[in-house]
């Protein structure tokens, strides 16, 4: 079971990294549901079975399917693959890729420096979870039904109609 | 009987955190920041889940949950920006936004 740890580790590294490099926007989303799967096989091992059902029917299901329809409806083709490329020159990304890996190395310096005792995982599972949730935690539920219902009515409200746009450009 | 050391989780969460925010910084593509996005969230998630399982209790994967919503309702408010945007400029790139003018 350790191995199956480390190598989906291994796999979510390596499919994310892809994900961060690639030019074409459908390769990039297939390599995301990749790191998705192997993240949920990471939760699956660290004994949360229900967290790694909710990851592959929420994100790589309904968040990743969300972003292949507008990729679908924008049309992207082969000149947009292209221009990425032509965005992505070096002295674009070292400055950024060069920030980032100084924090990393920081954080995991930080973690490794004094390494506790290795824990064994138990399966925390949905009954748990559950209990908890509307135990405790009823309060963070209901915020969380308002913020749907908020993110529900402004992506309603911002994605209705586009034709006045594209020629006077003006808001309705 | 597994045992996996904590230390390791966390870095994996570190390095997946690290990639989404040199994604979000490098990228000029929308579409391409609002992955990082995502990325970086899956991320913070799975340290919660990491912490919450080494004290064997629910409320990491509670925790995920909520990100998990959160998550669900940004990237739908996100992509019907992505569309109007794009209806709007006929590009992707974020550096056009800097001329909307409200």
């Amino acid at each position: 079971m350790e191995t199956l740890f480390y190598i989906s580790s291994v796999i979510a590294v390596i499919a994310t990294f892809m994900v961060m490099v690639k030019k074409n926007v459908v390769h990039a989303l297939l390599y995301l549901v990749v790191s998705l799967l192997a993240v949920a096989l990471v939760f699956f091992v660290l004994g949360a079975p229900f967290i790694a059902a909710l990851e592959i029917i929420i994100y790589a299901g309904a968040i990743m399917v969300l972003f292949v329809f507008v990729v679908m409806m924008l049309n992207l083709g082969s000149k947009d693959a292209e221009r990425e490329s032509e965005w992505l020159t070096a002295e674009t990304w070292a400055g950024p890729v060069i920030l980032a890996a100084v924090l990393l190395g920081e954080v995991i310096f930080i973690l490794l420096h004094r390494t506790g005792p290795p824990f064994s995982p138990e399966i925390v599972g949905s009954r748990q979870v559950g209990v908890a949730l509307l135990g405790p935690y009823l309060l963070g539920v209901e915020l969380s039904s308002i913020l749907l219902l908020a993110g529900l009515a402004g992506a309603y409200h911002i994605g209705r109609h586009f034709e006045d746009e594209g020629r006077g450009g003006g808001r309705p | 009987m597994i045992s996996i050391p904590m230390e390791y989780g966390l870095t994996l969460a570190g390095i997946l955190f690290a990639f989404g925010l040199a994604g979000v910084l490098m990228r000029r593509n929308v579409i391409f920041i609002l992955m990082s996005i995502e990325i970086m969230l899956n991320a913070a998630g799975l340290a919660f889940v990491v912490a919450g399982s080494k004290w064997h209790q629910a409320d990491g994967q509670i925790m995920f949950i909520f990100i998990l919503t959160m998550a669900a309702a940004e990237v739908s408010v996100g992509l019907a920006l992505v569309l109007r945007f794009y209806h709007r400029f006929k590009t992707l790139d974020a550096d056009e936004a800097s001329r909307m003018r409200g």
